[in-house]
């Protein structure tokens, strides 16, 4: 299918098996169409200090962190992974359908920061995320780096396959994984590579899946400019007390105040699937209280979950409400994020 | 891969005539497989009346929901209810275990307006093309 301008695999298999890999084994993804954009010299921690949700200057070299962009009235813009490459040298990566608009989010505040360059290698690189409790396992046998010192949410140049890589424990499915980053020449060999060691390779229908057990959200789907981070319940991933901050002002007046709204998980009760716009009414179906933003079946957990913007008195756990699937109130219920959770055991 | 004694219809709905007026009905190989994995089907409720190309339920498959389309024009006299708990069905058994309904077919001439194996799968070659 087409996706933002790129040609994407919905499934290669089936999406059950798929998704099933992935919590059992090992998954590929293909995430190239994820942006990958470097942001670098005098002043690029600065030029970030002012447009992400969260300090990139206080970040350690090798780390990454989660991050919404907010514009001025502090809707989101995008959600991304911002990467400290080196001293003022940093790699951001926003959606492939938001790549533009964060590029031109972010030269609109390079004011007074004239030697940041800010540069979008995302068509002459590749991203590839192996994802699953074997995922370590499986790439430790092609990477000149020892794994288990990567923990998660630390990154850093490596050999993989033979071609340098940049090498991320991060991911998109609630499983421990890492995500490559390498030249887009020597994607297919690390693919083909992955795929004879065991791991199963996967298209957009299994990480929507996956990342909706997760409980991670979609920007499009369940975040827009619409929506601003404490409705989306991305509280910890903001600090809007930074003078530098563009939205800060406006975030901090949302914290401030009594919210009308905020995003939950519901599971259904009774047979149906909650799609994407589906009505949300009351626990009685009278009266419409929100929208589904995601939703679907969940292969892992046997059962049919969502997500979706309630009034704020409809939000608490337990809550009965139904979901308007085809004109018929359907009960679902209030659960907890994220619906799936990972043993760590292992 | 498509049965010869089967009627097939656009919307790839296949129809096999048990007698002269009883018709099962289920959805074929080339529908399943773009659908992919089935979770959910609702099928109208037994004695009601379904007409020839008119919606008669939907499929749900882990990305989306899709119309059923009626291959013929009658009166329900049977639904399968493995599909209840065992959707996947549709997806293993297209032909066989993953049927629908049983029909009682109220003009067997309808089926002039279906397609035999082979011009369903040249049909199917020529959507292709068109994509």
């Amino acid at each position: 299918m087409q996706f933002a301008g790129w040609e994407m695999p919905v499934r290669f298999g089936g999406i059950i098996a798929e998704s099933k890999a992935v919590r059992t084994n090992a998954g590929l993804f293909d995430v190239s169409h994820m942006g990958r954009v470097e942001i670098r010299g005098e002043g690029a921690g600065k030029l970030l200090d002012r447009v992400l949700s969260v300090q990139a200057s206080r970040m350690r070299i090798g780390r990454a962190r989660y991050n919404v962009i907010c514009d001025e009235s502090g809707g989101i813009i995008d959600d991304c992974i911002v990467y400290r490459l080196g001293g003022e040298r940093f790699l951001l990566v926003p959606n492939a359908s938001n790549t533009d608009t964060v590029l031109a989010w972010l030269d609109r505040w390079t004011q007074g920061l004239e030697s940041v360059q800010i540069a979008n290698l995302t068509a002459e690189t590749a991203m590839i995320a192996c994802q699953g409790p074997n995922a370590a396992a499986l790439l430790q046998q092609l990477a000149d780096y020892d794994l288990s010192k990567l923990r998660p949410f630390r990154a850093a140049s490596a050999t993989v396959n033979g071609a340098k890589s940049y090498l991320a424990r991060t991911g998109y499915t609630g499983e421990d994984g890492f995500e490559i980053m390498l030249t887009a020449e020597a994607a297919p060999d690390l693919w083909s590579a992955l795929v004879k060691l065991g791991a199963s390779s996967c298209g957009l229908g299994a990480r929507d899946v996956l990342r909706l057990e997760a409980g991670l959200l979609l920007h499009g789907n369940d975040m827009s400019a619409d929506v601003n981070p404490y409705e989306a319940a991305l509280d910890r991933f903001v600090d809007p007390d930074r003078e530098e901050y563009v939205a800060g002002g406006a975030l901090r007046e949302i914290r401030d105040s009594a919210p009308s709204r905020r995003i939950v998980g519901f599971s259904m009760l009774e047979r149906g699937i909650a799609r994407h716009d589906y009505a949300i009414l009351d626990g009685e179906g009278r009266a419409t209280i929100g929208r589904v933003t995601s939703g679907g079946p969940s292969p892992t957990l046997d059962m049919n979950i969502g997500l979706g913007y309630v009034q704020i008195r409809f939000a608490e756990l337990a809550t009965r409400i139904s979901i308007e699937i085809r004109g018929r109130p359907t009960a679902a219920e209030i659960v907890a994020l994220p619906f799936y959770r990972r043993s760590r055991s292992a | 891969m498509n049965p010869d004694e089967l009627s097939y219809s656009k919307e790839h709905e296949w129809v096999r005539m048990e007698s002269d007026d009883v018709a099962v009905v289920g959805i074929t190989d080339f529908a399943q497989d773009s659908l992919g994995d089935v979770v959910f089907v609702e099928l109208p409720e037994v004695e009601s009346e379904v007409g020839q190309f008119d919606k008669m339920g939907e499929i749900e498959s882990v990305k989306a929901v899709s119309d059923l389309y009626s291959p013929v024009s009658g009166s329900v006299l049977e639904r399968n209810e493995a599909l209840v708990d065992s959707p996947e069905l549709v997806n293993d058994s297209p032909y066989e275990d993953g049927w629908m309904l049983r029909v009682a077919v109220d003009d067997d001439s309808e089926l002039g307006n279906l397609m035999s194996a082979s011009e369903y799968e040249a049909f199917l070659e020529s959507e292709d093309q068109g994509h």
